[in-house]
Formats: C-alpha cells, structure tokens, sequence
C-alpha cells in the first residue's frame, strides 16, 4: 500500500499550460499518473499533449472525477488555486510553487482548516508525493524511486528528498511512497501527518525522516515517535554548519537563538529512539541495516 | 528584509502608528538641522541593524545644538557590535512614564498569528520571556478571524498595561496587527511602546523585518532594499539572481536546493574543512546560472577549492554539464573543481563533462566522496600558500 495516492488517484495540473506545469504535468503522466485534465482560467476548450484543458476546477471535476490537484503556478496565484481547488471538492492537493508571501499562505492554510477540514494540501514549496510504481504528483523524477516498499520517506527539503529516494534505490530498498513536505513555514502537512500514516501502512516497514534547521517540527515529530511509533526511524537533519539568524534559502530555514537549531533536532529525535545520520549517504546505509533486520 | 529603526518608524508611519517627530542624518550638521526641526531635547540614534545599541553608547540625549553636535560626531563612524553607523535618527525626546512590549509574528507551531504583550519594555523581550514568562500576554490571531477592537482591549487588560493607557495601546495594536498583515512583515516588534507623562500611547522603537517573497507587491520596498548593507560577494551573487551567503572558509560550495546546500556545508565540515559560503543555485539550473554561480565563487579569495553538488529533480545534470563547461571557457576559475552529478540526465551529463575533465576539474560519484576530495584539495592549495 501507499499513503495519500496510489494507482486510482486522477489528477488534475492547475497550470497546466505554463512551462513548467507542461513539463512536470506530463512527465508525471509518462510516469503513469492518471493525469485527466489541466486547468487555466481562459484557456478552457484547449488541450496539452492532449490532455483536456478546463477554465475552473470545478468543471475539471465534474467532467473527469479527479480527486487531486498538482498546483504549479506562480507566487501571486499559487494560494487561490489551492483555495479553488479545495472548493470544487479535491481531496488532496499538491503546491510545489517556491516563494509564495508568508500571508497568504497562513491565510489559506487557516481558510482549508475552517472551510474545508478534510482536504490535504502538502506543500507548498515542495518536490510532491510519489509512490513508486502507482502515481507521481509533483517534480521528484520517477526514476531515481524504486517500487515495492518497504520505507517511506518524509523530508522538509526537495534536493535532499531526491537524495534520499537515490541512495534507498541504488542499495535495492524501494519505497512505499516519498512525501515532501516543503520547507516553508506553514506547510500544509507536516512530519507528524506522514508518520502517522506510515504508522498505519501495513506495507510500510521503516521510515526515513529528513528534516532541517528552524521551527520546533522536527522535536514535536520526535515525541510522536517516542509516544506512538512501533516501526524503525532513520533520520537526518540538513543544518549543523549552518550560520544563526540568516535565511537559507527555504523561508523555514533560519535558526533564531538556541531555538530550531539542528543539534536540538537531533538530540530529540536520538532520545526518542530514532537512528541519527550524519549525512545522507550514512542514513541510506543506516536504513539498508535496518531493513535487513526487518 | 531587516529595516532600520528609521525605516521601521517611516513604515509604521504609513498605517498610521504614532511615533516622535523627527528626521535622519548622515553629518553632524544635519543631525543639527533635525534637531531643530523636532525640538528640543532631542534623542540621538545611532541606526545600525542589531541590537544593543544603548549600552554600546549608540543611544543619546541631548539638550542643545552642541550636545547634538558632541553625540553625533562620536556616534557617526562608531562600531557596534561589527556595524559602522553611518545614519543617525534625530527625535523628540519624550518623557517616558510607562515602557510596555508588542508585537506580531507568526506562530509557525501553531499556524496563526501570535501577538505578544507586554507591560515589562524596554528590555530584551527574551529575557522576560525566561525569568517571567507570565509577564507577556500572548494572542493567537487567526488570519481568516483577525482582530477586533474588543479583541485588543481584553488583551490589554490581560498584559496589565495602565488604565489611562488602555484605549490608545488598543488602536496602536490594532493597526500594528493591519501593519503586520497588510504590510507584509514577518516581524512588526514595538520596543518600547511608550505611555508619556501627558497621557500619550507611542512607538519609541520599531523592529521590522519584511517577507521577501512579498517583494513583488510593495514596489514602495526597493528604498529599503537600497540601503541594504551586504557582504560584496553576496551582493554580486543577488544581482545575479544567487541565493548565496558569505561564510569564512576555503572550499567553495555550489549545490542546488537549500536542503541539499546545507547538507552539503555539513559534509565539508564532517570531513575536516570549512566551507566558504552557501550557495543554492534552484531549481531548473542553466548555463548562465552555473556560469554566474562560478564566477561569484571565483571572486571570493578565500577559495582554494570548488564543490558542486547538483541533485537533478527539476534541474537537468546536462544543461548543468554545459554550464561548467561554457563557465570553464568564459571566466578563469582560480580553484579546481570537483563536480558530483546525480539525478535527471545524470548519465548524459556525465558524457558532456567526461572530455573536459583533468587536474582542475575532477567528478566523483558520491556526495561524500566529492567533499572530501575538494576538502583535501583546498587543504593541499592552503599549504602551498598559494592559488
């Protein structure tokens, strides 16, 4: 099995006909992604690759029965397409747009927890969610992910995700599916979410945490583990070199005080009983010895 | 973007935040001028972005031209804390009865907005948060909810600030709270916010730091943006579009995605060297993008080796290929390189470097192995004392 998609997931690509949207809404399908449609307020009528485009949501819903959105526009438009796709009744929505203003993203994060409690959104700002072998929404190239389980993978960051889904694969561990999270402030999952259904996924084994410097995320993700995990975790965070008060690159990213720095991090989650790597390359080894073990 | 004071008072300004009537200088004599503008006495600020400034003598009253005249020219040019201050702010002094704290941020764990008040200003916010953590009255604002007047006054009343201060302290955090949203800040801090002898509610400080992704939306910004004070090479690197920061060590780093830059300072540092910056080049990397990132490495002396990591997601290892190599005939690149390639169009990307690879630019399979051998390479080029 697979957490939040597998293979009957139809997706729809909100900036389909953007460059962007084109080139990662097709490859997504070329992967084997049912994707049934693109939206572009004013292009409805036209199509990609064909792949029927519609102006609302809305009408690509009705006409396709999609239940899940990759949202791949610019700054400006990215938190009223997640706002539209929630409306038309998508369960679960991707945002990989990178920079969208820190008060629209509360804002819409806090309207889709009001009005609409059981969508998901996992981003923005993120790599997406792939399940190897099922269904690919998001940028992750398909090739480097390996299908069959038995890990799944949740990481704040889309480079070290890749990493991550790279060194599993080339030591023969597949993975059951990849959720990045996003390295904005308010993402719209968090690590908890993933763990939780990781927890609950009988196929899923063990489970590969990434995270990075900034926020208390990673320490409250640590008492979910020590409180309510049964299933192995290796985890790695991106940040120890990394010089206090100054933003790197993702806005989540930024240490303030002794608060969110990455020895905090990893002291939790090791006194939480997680297996702490230095590096990517030792987490992957670290994982491959504790699959071997299951 | 952090703002200076000045900048933070012009900005609260704007939505109508009260504050003292002044002005800024760059000389003595328009520290004067301004001084006799806003009456006398007057407070003499130095403006730099830290904190700390009162006790470092940054902050001074004056009675009359010639104190402002003595204060100004040993402010201007002084040190703090590694800033020279160039800019003086000039105000009304004003005769402070009661010193409380506000301000609004977002409150990543719990996802609103968090206002915290104080009746206990005037002094560092943290410390009061550790040795009396009651003493702040904190708000969680939900963004579709916002803020309503009997909001702010039950939250006044909740800080214990001054009966007679009550009705004023409600309008400021109110507009604080527009200010906040409206202005796009990650920060709006007041500290102090004064109550005066005769009964008056105003910002004597201001603290602002702007979201950057907003950029777009407040062309009134680029003044700010001019008076930023940065590092050279981060200021080369911005022009072209890098997101990069200046460290202190030998090996140049070039990754793309922060995730993986941070990780990749982090493996430098595990295998015994120092990195000399964080450089994300981002997604969908070209030529161009490579070439640029090359050349602001280049630039930065302290470099005697160059490491560039690219995992390929959106970014494709071959047009990254080609940038090295375009780069390599473009600039001349003072360090070796040592390049790890993996991800979209690894292989193809592979091929492109295979012809141009020798002494001054080597590939490694692995992440690891790629730090290392640029770690000992910059150790080898130090001990030679020499590029």
């Amino acid at each position: 099995m697979s957490i939040f998609v597998d293979e009957r997931t139809k997706v729809i690509v909100q900036g389909l006909t953007g460059s962007q949207g084109r080139f990662h809404g097709l490859r997504n399908r070329d992967y084997g992604t049912k994707v049934v449609a693109g939206v572009t307020p004013g292009k409805g009528g036209s199509s990609v690759d064909g792949i029927p485009v519609y102006d609302s949501v809305g009408e690509a819903v009705d006409k396709t029965g999609a239940d899940a959105s990759f949202v791949v526009v610019p700054p400006p438009a990215a938190a009223g397409a997640i706002l539209d796709a929630a409306a038309a009744g998508i369960a679960l929505i991707v945002c990989i747009t990178e920079g969208i203003p820190a008060q629209d993203e509360a804002l819409a994060y806090n309207r889709l927890r009001r009005d609409f409690p059981a969508t998901r959104l996992i981003g923005p700002n993120c790599p997406g969610v792939i399940s190897p072998g099922k269904c690919n929404i998001g940028i992750t190239s398909g090739d480097i992910a390996m299908a069959g389980g038995p890990v799944g993978i949740v990481s704040r960051s889309g480079t070290l995700t890749y990493q991550a889904l790279h060194e599993l694969s080339q030591q023969g561990v597949g993975q059951t599916t990849c959720v990045g999270i996003g390295g904005d402030p308010v993402p719209g999952t968090n690590f908890i979410d993933c763990l939780e259904r990781f927890e609950a996924d009988p196929d899923t084994k063990a489970v590969m945490m990434i995270g990075e410097i900034g926020g208390s995320e990673e320490e409250r993700a640590a008492d979910f583990i020590r409180d309510h995990m049964t299933k192995p975790v290796v985890a790695y965070i991106a940040g120890v070199t990394a010089p206090p008060g100054r933003k790197m690159g993702h806005a989540g990213a930024i240490v303030s005080g002794s608060q969110g720095t990455a020895q905090g991090k990893i002291d939790a989650l090791t006194a939480a009983g997680a297996t702490v790597a230095q590096n990517p390359t030792e987490a992957g080894e670290a994982m491959v010895e504790v699959v071997r073990k299951l | 973007m952090d703002l200076f004071e000045y900048q933070g008072k012009q900005y609260f300004a704007r939505f109508g935040i009260p504050t003292s009537p002044g002005g800024v200088a760059d000389t003595v004599d328009q520290a004067v001028a301004q001084a006799e503008q806003a009456g006398y006495p007057v407070v003499v600020k130095a403006q730099v972005k830290v904190g700390g400034r009162g006790k470092a003598g940054g902050i001074k009253l004056a009675a009359d031209a010639d104190e402002v005249r003595t204060h100004a020219g040993a402010i201007l040019g002084m040190d703090i804390k590694g800033h020279t201050v160039e800019r003086l702010w000039i105000e009304n002094a004003s005769d402070i009865a009661k010193e409380y704290y506000a301000s609004f941020t977002l409150d990543r764990a719990a996802k609103v907005h968090l206002g915290m008040l104080s009746a206990r200003g005037g002094v560092d916010i943290e410390e009061v948060a550790a040795e009396e953590p009651e003493a702040i009255a904190r708000l969680h604002v939900d963004p579709t909810e916002g803020i309503d007047a009997a909001a702010a006054r039950a939250w006044v009343d909740d800080a214990n600030l001054d009966p007679e201060a009550r009705e004023q302290a409600a309008a400021v955090l109110l507009t604080l709270y527009r200010c906040y949203v409206e202005g796009d800040c990650d920060l709006a801090e007041i500290n102090p916010l004064i109550l005066t002898t005769d009964g008056r509610v105003h910002a004597l400080d201001a603290k602002v730091t702007l979201d950057d992704n907003a950029r777009y939306r407040h062309p009134e910004w680029e003044e700010f943006a001019a008076t930023e004070v940065e590092d050279p090479r981060e200021r080369r690197a911005k022009e072209k579009g890098l997101n990069y920061i200046g460290l202190s060590g030998s090996v140049g780093i070039i990754a793309n995605g922060a995730g993986l830059a941070m990780s990749t300072l982090d493996v430098v540092n595990q295998v015994g060297g120092t990195a000399a910056n964080f450089l994300d080049i981002g997604g969908g990397a070209n030529a161009d993008v490579m070439a640029a990132a090359l050349e602001v490495i280049n630039s930065d002396e302290a470099v005697r080796s160059i490491l560039v990591n690219i995992f390929g997601g959106i970014t494709r290892c071959d047009e990254v290929a080609n940038g090295v190599v375009e780069a390599l005939g473009r600039v001349d690149i003072a360090s070796p390189i040592v390049i790890r390639i993996d991800g979209t169009n690894a292989e193809a990307g592979r091929e492109i470097l295979k012809p141009h690879l020798s002494d001054r630019l080597r590939a490694r399979p692995t992440m690891l192995d790629a730090a290392r051998e640029a770690v000992a390479l910059a150790a080898a080029a130090t001990g030679e004392g020499a590029r």
